[in-house]
Parts: structure tokens; C-alpha cells; sequence
């Protein structure tokens, strides 16, 4: 990777682990998702290992909308975006590593700390790897398709709320494909490999379609 | 030396020096005591074999996470009524501490509830509380990591751990009602322990050793609080400093 | 190197800023843009910058890298610092010249300095270690000024860069930029006060009546 990539993936790193950064309070917050749940539809350890998928898948989803809303508001708050914007580098890569970076500070974390939550939700060892395995490969599609949102209410003062209602829709069927790949694995008949199969494509789709929507609505951000 | 002089950071400061050493010491020694008694003067249980022994380490934990934030909400209260200037490095200091116990008190509650109930978790209202007091420990020091003026982040800390203390009892008795497994209180009732001496004395020494070991961390916590705050308000003076490089080449 | 802007017009919200601009600025010469509040000095500078969109008009940069806008030769130094409090000063400095492109057009005599040479001689060296947080506002403007060191572009785009300085650090800013000038950059300043510089020429912005 070229010079100019890595220092802005040190960049983001280091601002999402410093004081102000908030790395960490993502899986605080899908922590506190999961524990909300059992109250909600109740401690019946045998319901919860039959929903526990679909609460860690979302869990992550929203974990992830709400950690995505400072993704580029927060460099154009204070001028960095501007800048950004006629470094010379291509905005689409820009958007693509920034949200590698803020993946491994925010996603990654979600996806370690899933088995943990996990135990909560009563999964056998099987449901565990297999809710990890759809996470790890599912939630860099939900930072992509988020950071579209994210792009288009940069400018917006209260553009957290608005992010995240612009971007369920469109994580839909990242969310049906992730959970249906996991609750195969637990219910043998239906294959795993087919929706996970799936997944994996719909991430590398959102690999391209994020950053060239996300890129053009910074492009037309500026006033 | 009156307890008011310690309110002085630099006194608070050669009070640890003096007193850590034997603090630790005193750590080692009820540790080494407790350990043996629970290990070699305790009998298994009958029912649960070995796996009881768990017990000197869990129900001790759970004591300390709980002491731990009753120490965090009397230094908030330091912090807003009496702004004793020391309160808010006391409350920060205890956070982490008291999230590790509450850690531990789940980690080691779950491996015991594994050959008990046959599962790693459920949904209790003992167990459910304390993982609720984890969120509230957490959720406090993510708010100390986002505000980076520590007078005003301890402040904000400060009325979140009162609240928290006011709402704690609650969640406390409604998840009671929500749902109940965990066994009764078994050692602090009206009626006098109903446990065995030769398990509840290595019980009481494991406590005491686990409440030093809280002493020795909160001490040492705080003293290195002080000190990241003295290399800030240092380095804020350097930045401050203009250096004597530049204002020569201004004067050329 | 000659950059030219001819006849441009600025849109925002709806209302035309200005129309029938045109300008242009040769290496070694600086240009002062003046006017009253809100009559679109910033505008013109963020135009150029590309980072406002030309309602009508062109901009073009004569003698430069045809193959990239007119802006990828650009430095914009306008009233944000873009800094990160959390970042020490060296390494946000070190961010911004690592991730900014350089454009060429200056003499060969004029490299770009490196970060810690773009400290001492903004004056900051000794807090290149410590957090941009505890920076005063005027120690800020000159660390995001050092960015226009560190990385080698021809034309800089500055709006009231003297704004929030003290008279010793403006000294130094007219260094800076009479140095430029004379590397064969060239400068475009929005400013209130002229510039103390030699060629320069000044561009001044009525509103329409």
C-alpha cells in the first residue's frame, strides 16, 4: 500500500484510541443491546439460543450506524475534509481506507466480542463460530453502505438520526443473508455455504458501490 | 496527621510512599493465608467436590465490585458537595478497579454456574444485575475517555455515578421479581451465618485480602492519576513557553 | 506558470455571490483580494480551491501538471486549522505531508522543508511531542501554516492568514511568503490589511449595485 494510505490509516487508528475517540464504545453499546433483549422477549435460555443470531447481527447493525456518523463530519468540522478533498488522492480510496480504519476500530472489536455475547445468548460452540464467521465477513458491508449515509449528511447538524434511518434500508439484505447463513449452521438441513456465500459478495460489492457514492456525495458537499 | 491533610495531592503522595510498602506486605500476607485455608482447612462439599472452591474467589469479588462503586459514589460526592480536590482522582481511579472485579465476579460465576446449572449464563436478576453494574462501570469510564479536561470530566462523572447509585437498588429489585436462580444471602443475615466456620472463616480472610488488594490498587491508581496529571499540566505549560530560539531569530 | 480565472460567477444557496470576476496571477507575484464582509473573498479562494462549485467561468493553470485540476497545485490556508487535538503536533503535521500530493512549479532551489525544519522555523519545535490540544490559537494557525512547508505546491490559496497572529509570528508569515514568491511560487491572499510584499497586485471586489 502507498505512503499517503498508511498514513491516513495510522491517522484514523490513532484519533479512534485517544482520548475523544470512542473507539470502544461501540461494543459497549452492542453490549448493552444484548442485555436489553432478555428483558424484552424474556430469559427462556431455549428462545434466546433460537434469536440469539439475529439479536448479535442486530446488535452489530446498530452498533455500527451509530459509530458511523462522525466517519467524515468530523474532518469537516474542523477543515480536515476540505483539505482532503484537493490532496490529489482519489477521493473514492480516501473513503475506502478511512473505512478500513474505522472498521478495525469499531467493526473488528464488534466481531471479538460476539462469542462473549454470545455465551449470554445460551449458542452452542457450532452457532458461536458460525454467527462470528457471518459477522466477520458481513459487518465491513455495513460500514461501506454506512458511510454513503455518513457522506450524505456531512454537512447536517444532526445528521446521526438521519444516517442511520437513509441507511437500514439498504443493509437489509446484508442483515437477511448474515443471519440466515448463522442460523443454518444451527439448524442443520439448510446449507451454510450458499448464504454465506452470498455475504462475502454482497461485502466485496460495497467495497465498490460505498466508496464511489460516498465519494460523490463528498464531492458535492462543499458549499 | 489529620485525614484533611491528605486532601493535598503532594501529602496524599508522600502517604502512599510511606504506606504502599506495608499495605503490601500486609496484601501478600492474607492472600497467602486465605489461599491456604481455602485450599487445605476447607472441605469440599459434598455435592459440588472441588468446584466450591470457587466460591473464595467469587463471592469475594462480587463484595469488592459492589464496595468499589460505594467508593466511587462517596468520592462523587466529594467531587460535587465538598470539591475535595482529591475525590474525582479517588472515583476515577476505582472505575477500572471496580470493573475488574465485577469481571471477575461473572468469569467466575459463569465457570461455577457451568457444572452447577449445566450453562455458562442465565438470565438471573443476581447475575443480570451485576452484568448491568459491568455496563455502568464501563459506560463511566468511556465518559472519562471522551472528555479530555479532567476537572470537568470528573464533573460529569461524578452526577452519572450518583445516578447510577440511586438506580442500581432499583434494577437491583426488579430484576428480583423479573427472575430469580441465584441462592439467597448465606452469610450476612439476621439470624447468623448459615454456613459451616471451616468455610465461612477462609471466606471472611479471602475478603480481607481481596479488600487490601483494593486498597493497594486504588492507592497506587491514584498516585499515578496525580501524576498524568501533573505531566499535563506540565506539558501545557511547555507548549505555553516560547522557546528562546525563536524570539532571538524574530529580534535579528 | 500563470494561473487565470476569467469571468467567474459564484452561486450559493440560491443568490449569486459575484459575477465577472476574472484574474490572473504569474509566478513571483502575489495577488491582495479585498472587499467588504460577505462579498464573496472566500468564496473566490474556495472556487479556486475547487472546493466550491464554478457557476460560470474557467479557471485554468497555465505551466502546470495538465494531466491534474488546477487545484491539486494548490495550498488553501483558510480559517479552519485542520488539526486533531489528540495528535501531537509533529504528527499531524507529519499526516498532512505524508497524505498531500506535491505539485511541481517551484524553482529547483526551494525544496520542501522537512517536519521537524517546518517546526523550528515556525517556532514550534518544542512542543512537537505534545498534543495539538494544548496549543493557543495562534500557536494552531502557525502549525496549520506548516503544512504549506512540508509539501511542495506552487500557488497558495490564503484566506486572512494574518488572522489571530501576533506582530512577531506576521513578521515571519511575510518571510514566508516573500521566500515563496521568490522560488516562483505565486500567492492569492483575502486579507484586510495590504500585503508587505513586493509585486503585488491587488484585486478589489465591489458588491453589484
Amino acid at each position: 500500500m502507498t505512503g499517503w494510505a498508511q498514513a491516513l490509516i495510522l491517522r484514523e487508528l490513532r484519533l479512534a484510541v485517544r482520548v475523544g475517540g470512542g473507539a470502544l464504545i461501540g461494543v459497549l453499546f452492542f453490549l448493552a443491546v444484548v442485555t436489553v433483549i432478555p428483558f424484552g422477549v424474556g430469559p427462556d435460555l431455549n428462545l434466546l439460543a433460537l434469536i440469539g443470531p439475529a439479536i448479535l447481527w442486530i446488535g452489530a447493525l446498530l452498533a455500527t450506524l451509530l459509530g458511523l456518523d462522525r466517519l467524515f463530519q468530523a474532518d469537516r468540522d474542523d477543515g480536515s475534509l476540505d483539505l482532503m478533498l484537493m490532496s490529489g488522492r482519489s477521493v473514492e480510496l480516501i473513503v475506502l481506507v478511512k473505512c478500513l480504519a474505522h472498521w478495525v476500530g469499531t467493526g473488528l472489536p464488534l466481531v471479538v466480542a460476539a462469542p462473549v455475547l454470545a455465551i449470554f445468548l445460551n449458542l452452542d460452540a457450532l452457532a458461536i463460530g458460525a454467527v462470528t464467521l457471518t459477522l466477520l465477513a458481513g459487518t465491513p458491508a455495513l460500514t461501506l453502505i454506512g458511510a454513503i449515509g455518513a457522506a450524505l449528511t456531512v454537512s447536517l447538524r444532526r445528521g446521526g438520526l438521519l444516517l442511520a434511518v437513509l441507511v437500514v434500508p439498504l443493509t437489509i439484505p446484508v442483515l437477511i443473508f448474515g443471519v440466515s447463513a448463522a442460523s443454518a449452521a444451527i439448524t442443520q438441513p439448510m446449507p451454510f455455504l450458499t448464504p454465506f456465500l452470498i455475504l462475502c459478495a454482497l461485502t466485496l460489492l460495497s467495497s465498490v458501490i460505498g466508496p464511489l457514492a460516498a465519494a460523490a456525495a463528498l464531492r458535492h458537499s462543499g458549499d | 496527621m489529620a485525614l484533611i491533610d491528605l486532601a493535598n495531592p503532594s501529602r496524599f503522595m508522600a502517604f502512599v510512599a510511606r504506606v504502599l510498602p506495608f499495605a503490601v506486605a500486609l496484601t501478600v500476607v492474607a492472600f497467602a493465608a486465605g489461599l491456604y485455608l481455602a485450599f487445605f482447612v476447607a472441605p469440599d462439599d459434598y455435592q459440588q467436590g472441588a468446584t466450591v472452591k470457587i466460591m473464595f474467589v467469587h463471592v469475594p469479588a462480587a463484595w469488592l465490585a459492589m464496595f468499589c462503586y460505594a467508593t466511587m459514589t462517596m468520592a462523587s460526592l466529594g467531587t460535587l458537595v465538598w470539591r475535595h480536590p482529591l475525590s474525582d482522582v479517588a472515583a476515577k481511579a476505582a472505575a477500572p478497579i471496580g470493573a475488574a472485579f465485577t469481571f471477575i465476579s461473572l468469569l467466575t460465576g459463569s465457570l461455577w454456574g457451568k457444572p452447577m446449572w449445566g450453562t455458562y449464563w442465565v438470565w438471573d436478576a443476581r447475575l443480570t444485575s451485576v452484568l448491568v453494574l459491568l455496563i455502568m462501570y464501563f459506560g463511566l469510564i468511556a465518559l472519562w475517555r471522551t472528555i479530555e479536561d479532567p476537572i470537568r470530566a470528573g464533573k460529569a462523572v461524578a452526577i452519572l455515578t450518583l445516578v447510577g447509585a440511586v438506580n442500581l437498588p432499583i434494577i437491583k429489585f426488579s430484576v428480583d421479581w423479573w427472575n430469580t436462580l441465584h441462592q439467597p444471602a448465606s452469610v450476612i443475615r439476621l439470624d447468623g451465618p448459615t454456613i459451616h466456620p471451616t468455610i465461612l472463616w477462609p471466606l471472611l480472610v479471602m475478603a480481607l485480602a481481596f479488600t487490601l488488594l483494593f486498597l493497594v490498587l486504588h492507592m497506587m491508581a491514584m498516585r499515578n492519576e496525580i501524576l498524568r496529571r501533573r505531566v499535563r499540566t506540565l506539558q501545557m505549560r511547555a507548549a505555553a513557553r516560547q522557546p528562546a530560539t525563536a524570539t532571538a531569530q524574530a529580534a535579528e | 506558470m500563470q494561473l487565470v480565472a476569467e469571468n467567474l460567477a459564484c452561486d450559493r444557496g440560491g443568490r449569486r455571490v459575484f459575477a465577472g470576476v476574472s484574474l490572473k496571477v504569474a509566478s513571483g507575484t502575489a495577488l491582495a483580494v479585498t472587499g467588504a464582509n460577505g462579498v464573496g473573498k472566500s468564496s473566490l479562494l474556495r472556487q479556486l480551491a475547487g472546493l466550491v462549485p464554478v457557476a460560470e467561468g474557467v479557471i485554468r493553470l497555465e505551466g502546470g501538471d495538465d494531466e491534474r485540476p488546477p487545484f491539486e497545485h494548490c495550498h488553501y490556508f483558510g480559517h479552519q486549522d485542520a488539526l486533531k487535538p489528540s495528535l501531537s503536533v509533529a504528527e499531524n503535521l507529519a499526516f498532512w505531508q505524508a497524505f498531500t500530493a506535491s505539485a511541481p512549479g517551484l524553482k529547483a532551489g526551494a525544496p520542501a522543508r522537512g517536519v521537524d525544519e517546518a517546526l523550528e522555523f515556525i517556532g514550534l519545535a518544542h512542543a512537537a511531542t505534545l498534543p495539538a490540544a494544548y496549543l493557543s490559537a495562534g500557536q494552531r494557525r502557525r502549525l496549520s501554516l506548516a503544512r504549506l512547508l512540508v509539501v511542495e505546491r506552487p500557488v497558495w490559496l490564503l484566506d486572512e492568514p494574518a488572522a489571530a497572529l501576533d506582530a512577531s509570528s506576521e513578521g515571519r508569515l511575510c518571510e514566508l511568503m516573500s521566500a515563496h514568491l521568490e522560488a516562483g511560487g505565486l500567492i492569492l491572499a483575502a486579507t484586510h490589511q495590504p500585503l508587505r510584499l513586493a509585486n503585488t497586485a491587488t484585486l478589489h471586489l465591489q458588491a453589484a449595485q
